[in-house]
């Protein structure tokens, strides 16, 4: 254990509550952290020093006075920059919120504000969390800690990468795709996908509403439940969050896998994975049968569809979500623009990037008139028979077991000018999306190269518990946490 | 063919805000007449991030509208997306129902110069309206500005049948229509402040034909006259294009007040393909049971059939009954007074005459009146009796109205009592006759139109407060008759 920012949430929290460190030093260590090694990752983009100070010291202050603190209270997080943050730019990395300044927090900021958690910054995605490589944010790319060469994946790329990177204890993210899951596989961490409804949407930028989900990212299975019971809250400003208590995940995570189903389904190990990722997940599955589970060879037949129905929804949604982004009342304006059409027009054809206009186009087609029965109807349909195909499955296992990443992080710039390929990258993790289903990436193992890969649990509806303690048997009998990014 | 060899078709479509104290998503006040921009928030400014949540009291209004309607309540409807590009539309879509409204197939029953007839209602939905858009105030500097107080503000869509065949029947249903929202109390029924809008379905066909015409929606019709007229020029517009070897085209046409004329608006060639998909934002709105039965019955007792009750109840005529249960709080007035009083049909009257122009030149509402039903009735029995002239108890009426004090007090300070005393009448009878030989002497020479000048003679000396029939009844002795 070289420094203070190399510990794990839970053991920052155990040593803020015996006093041997202050929320406001580790606070320091990880605004340090990110001076040294940033310039080179490029997670950030924009760090909040004052107000991650400000809020370390009440945190402390609220320790000395004996007040009651949450688990992490004084753990300082990072926030994908799709959280609106009150008085704090959020720009979702598109031109188009270039200085908007929200005047309300996201439901699960203001969570974490009252947990006691120093906000660290904001951190990079995918322009409007359309990507699976962060190369979409209108500003730069974030590098994977691992290589610096290679992308963290996305769209919580940067989210990931601060973690992996020791910048930030944890951090916040959406999965719309498998935007959590997959850039954790990719960078070591753990990231979980909470079932649709679990987590408030309230103030989370949206792109496909049926789909996107909050959810935490960190570096053990432990600091993913702790940071998740704080934000698994009902909320009555979000007509779709679940009104279900919050989860105990804490209490029964060592438990083991011992007596439990865990289904292999067929179509996730066909062809197209690259051959260590297959390696690595064989010889996981081994492992997690002879840590006592049993594995089930299972079938999700409609698998071949999903990744086509969800660009179909998923842009179908966010052409209809990024339509207020008109340069009429907040965000980037054209400035030249003659008469209203012009001004539409401009404004939008300079703010958004490519990735995101492709996708209104995609999504303003599959809706209009002519297409709605060809295009979104179909998809509808077949999203229920990929929800059916689970609800089966999960009637006789307990969980289901798969890759996360087809491949290990790429290299940056290998895949932008092919966005079919692009899209192949969430093939394991959109069927879960589609389902509403919680999801989990937990690290597995390593290529010969030193990247990380991942394996991904889903899991029925609301039993992220049981993922966390799938996740932890397998994360006990490793020391793949303590492996540092080599950064 | 000319103009009379056509049948015109109507149907209408009429949004009413519904008379909630927030907007349909989010807690704003819905407030008339507040600063630009005072009632609004993250949720109806459309901030990125923000989501709707549903009002539940504009539920329960709009299962209140259908059931009064004979509509079936749905028990599961679907919100959607309509998406569209304004400015003050601040979402870029608007959350409303499409394919599946809360409410479907119901009727409304109006009376034509033929008899009842029942238009069918095909469906009632609910939806947020948009901001304004201002174009006057800062246009020297060409700009344009946004007013989103009304994002936001609670609507109910209700559509009806193409079931109207003219003008005057399009104007009586919406009459009709709004008299029962106002009822129900889910509107106020205000076209003037658009709380109360209209759209009509205009088409024209050759009579006998069996197929409608291509129809022409107009837009922009706050008022029962602007609705007329609009449908009367447009229906002249279609069959003129039609005499002329034309076709109608399908397009969105906007009544201009001043010019009196319906002008295009769009066409059907750049008419909006709205996109419409499910919205995912919201569940889909469920009616229980157990709403729906309380709204059903907490029903009012409807226009309709309360003018019919009035009629039986009360011997009124039709006229009257109409009038009087056009306004629920006009009936339960006339009822409270009809308590009161013994002829129901004078009654009537003097709500119809008197009180009526009081209401509209005061413009008070009948919530605000000063005096009570049995004030009224006290004073209907005093003219009754004689004790006051019909046209004294309108001054009478007219002080009670003011202040709200007892009518025996107000007769009795103005000196309003009726001289009834025949030795007083007589005497002044006798004055007048003696003073007027020479009219006396033409009347009995056969000039019986000089009979009016000695009745006025005799009422003007007692300063209008003779007794009528004694007066009569007096000259017509001495005059021997």
């Amino acid at each position: 254990m070289s420094s203070l920012t190399d510990l794990s949430m839970l053991e920052l929290a155990a040593k803020l509550a015996s006093r041997e460190v202050s929320s406001v030093e580790a606070t320091q260590a990880s605004l340090q952290r990110i001076a040294q090694v940033d310039p080179k990752v490029r997670a950030f983009l924009r760090v909040d020093e004052p107000g991650a100070l400000k809020s370390a010291e009440a945190s402390d202050a609220r320790r000395k006075a004996g007040s009651p603190l949450s688990a992490l209270d004084g753990v300082p997080v990072g926030l994908k920059d799709i959280f609106l943050t009150e008085g704090v730019e959020t720009t979702c990395a598109s031109r188009v919120l270039e200085g908007f300044v929200p005047p309300y927090d996201a439901t699960v900021v203001r969570l974490l504000k009252e947990a006691g958690l120093p906000l660290v910054g904001k951190l990079n995605m995918d322009e409007f969390a359309m990507g699976s490589s962060n190369e979409s944010s209108a500003y730069f790319p974030t590098h994977n800690p691992w290589d610096l060469t290679r992308t963290p994946g996305g769209s919580s790329g940067g989210s990931a990468a601060a973690v992996a990177a020791r910048e930030v204890f944890g951090a916040l993210g959406t999965d719309t795709g498998g935007s959590i899951r997959q850039p954790a596989a990719l960078t070591n961490t753990v990231g979980l996908k909470p079932t649709y409804g679990r987590v408030s949407r309230y103030g989370v930028i949206a792109f496909a509403s049926s789909l996107d989900q909050p959810g935490p990212m960190a570096r053990t299975v432990g600091d993913t439940a702790a940071l998740f019971q704080l934000i698994a809250r009902h909320d009555p400003l979000d007509s779709t969050s679940a009104d279900v208590e919050t989860p105990d995940c804490l209490t029964g995570l060592e438990d083991g896998v011992r007596g439990l189903k865990l289904g292999v389904p067929r179509e996730y190990f066909a062809e197209g994975m690259d051959p260590e990722v297959a390696g690595t997940l064989r010889a996981s599955l081994e492992e997690l049968e002879k840590l006592g589970a049993t594995l089930v060879d299972v079938s999700l037949p409609h698998t071949k569809y999903a990744l086509a129905t969800y660009y179909l929804l998923a842009s179908s949604e966010a052409s209809s979500n990024l339509a207020r982004y008109d340069g009429i009342r907040y965000g980037q304006r054209a400035k030249d623009a003659r008469g209203l059409k012009e001004l539409y027009t401009q404004t939008r054809g300079q703010g958004f990037g490519a990735e995101v206009k492709r996708r209104i186009m995609l999504g303003t087609y599959a809706l209009s008139a002519g297409y709605y029965d060809a295009y979104y109807l179909r998809a509808q349909k077949v999203r229920t028979l990929i929800r059916e195909d689970f609800t089966k499955v999960f009637q006789q296992v307990d969980a289901i077991v798969s890759p996360t990443s087809p491949v290990p992080a790429f290299k940056l710039g290998a895949k932008v000018d092919d966005p079919l390929s692009m899209y192949l990258m969430d093939v394991y993790t959109l069927p879960c999306n589609l389902a509403g289903l919680p999801g989990l990436s937990v690290p597995c193992g390593f290529t010969q190269a030193g990247l990380p890969i991942g394996m991904q649990l889903l899991g029925r509806p609301f039993d992220e518990a049981r993922l966390l303690r799938i996740a932890r048997a397998f994360e006990r009998e490793h020391d793949f946490f303590r492996r540092a990014a080599p950064v | 063919m000319p103009l009379s060899d056509f049948q015109t078709v109507i149907g209408l479509e009429v949004h009413a805000q519904l008379l909630t104290q927030s907007k349909i998503f989010c807690g704003c006040s819905t407030a008339f007449g507040a600063e630009p921009n005072h009632h609004t928030c993250p949720v109806c400014l459309g901030m990125p991030g923000v989501l709707p949540v549903l009002n539940q009291r504009v539920v329960e209004y709009a299962v209140r509208t259908g059931l009064a309607l004979g509509c079936t309540v749905k028990a599961t409807s679907v919100w959607s997306r309509k998406n569209y590009f304004y400015p003050d539309l601040p979402k870029g879509y608007q959350i409303t129902q499409y394919d599946q409204p809360i409410c479907e197939w119901g009727e409304l029953v109006i009376d034509t110069p033929s008899g009842e007839k029942t238009v069918r209602v095909r469906r009632i939905h609910l939806e947020e309206d948009a901001g304004k858009s201002v174009h006057d105030a800062a246009a020297s500097a060409g700009q344009s500005l946004v007013d989103l107080n009304r994002a936001g503000v609670p609507l109910m869509e209700i559509v009806s049948e193409p079931d109207l065949r003219d003008a005057d029947e399009a104007v009586e249903y919406l009459k009709v229509l709004r008299d029962v929202l106002v009822y129900l109390g889910v509107n106020d029924g205000n076209l003037e402040e658009g709380s109360f809008r209209c759209d009509a379905n205009v088409s024209v066909m050759p009579k006998g034909s069996t197929t409608y015409g291509q129809r022409c929606e107009l837009k922009n019709l706050n008022s029962f006259r602007f609705l007329k007229q609009a449908i009367e020029y447009e229906a002249a517009r279609q069959v003129d294009v039609l005499e002329s070897g034309g076709k109608v085209d399908q397009e969105t046409r906007l009544w201009d007040v001043n010019k009196g004329v319906t002008r295009s608006m769009r066409s059907k060639e750049d008419a909006h393909d709205y996109r419409y998909f499910p919205e995912p934002d919201l569940p889909p709105l469920l009616v229980s049971d157990a709403l729906r039965d309380s709204q059903r019955q907490s029903l009012p007792e409807l226009p309709r059939a309360k003018r019919t009750r009035f009629m039986s109840e009360y011997g009124l005529p039709a006229y009257d009954a109409r009038i009087l249960t056009a306004e629920r709080p006009l009936a339960d007035f006339f009822e409270a007074c009809a308590k009161h009083v013994s002829d129901a049909k004078k009654l009537s009257n003097w709500f119809l005459g008197e009180l009526s122009r009081l209401l509209k030149e005061e413009g008070t509402p009948i919530s605000a009146l000063r005096f009570t039903p049995a004030q009224l009735g006290e004073l209907l029995a005093t003219v009754e009796k004689g004790t006051v002239s019909a046209n004294a108890g309108k001054d009478v009426l007219g002080e009670m109205f003011r202040t709200g004090r007892q009518p025996a007090d107000i007769i009795a300070e103005k000196g309003l009592a009726q001289v009834s005393d025949v030795g007083a009448v007589e005497a002044v009878v006798d004055d007048i006759l003696a003073k007027n030989v020479g009219e006396v002497e033409k009347y009995k020479a056969g000039k019986k139109s000089v009979y009016g000048f000695f009745v006025g003679q005799v009422m003007k000396a007692m300063k209008g407060k003779g007794n009528p029939g004694l007066v009569n009844e007096l000259l017509k002795k001495k005059l021997g008759e």
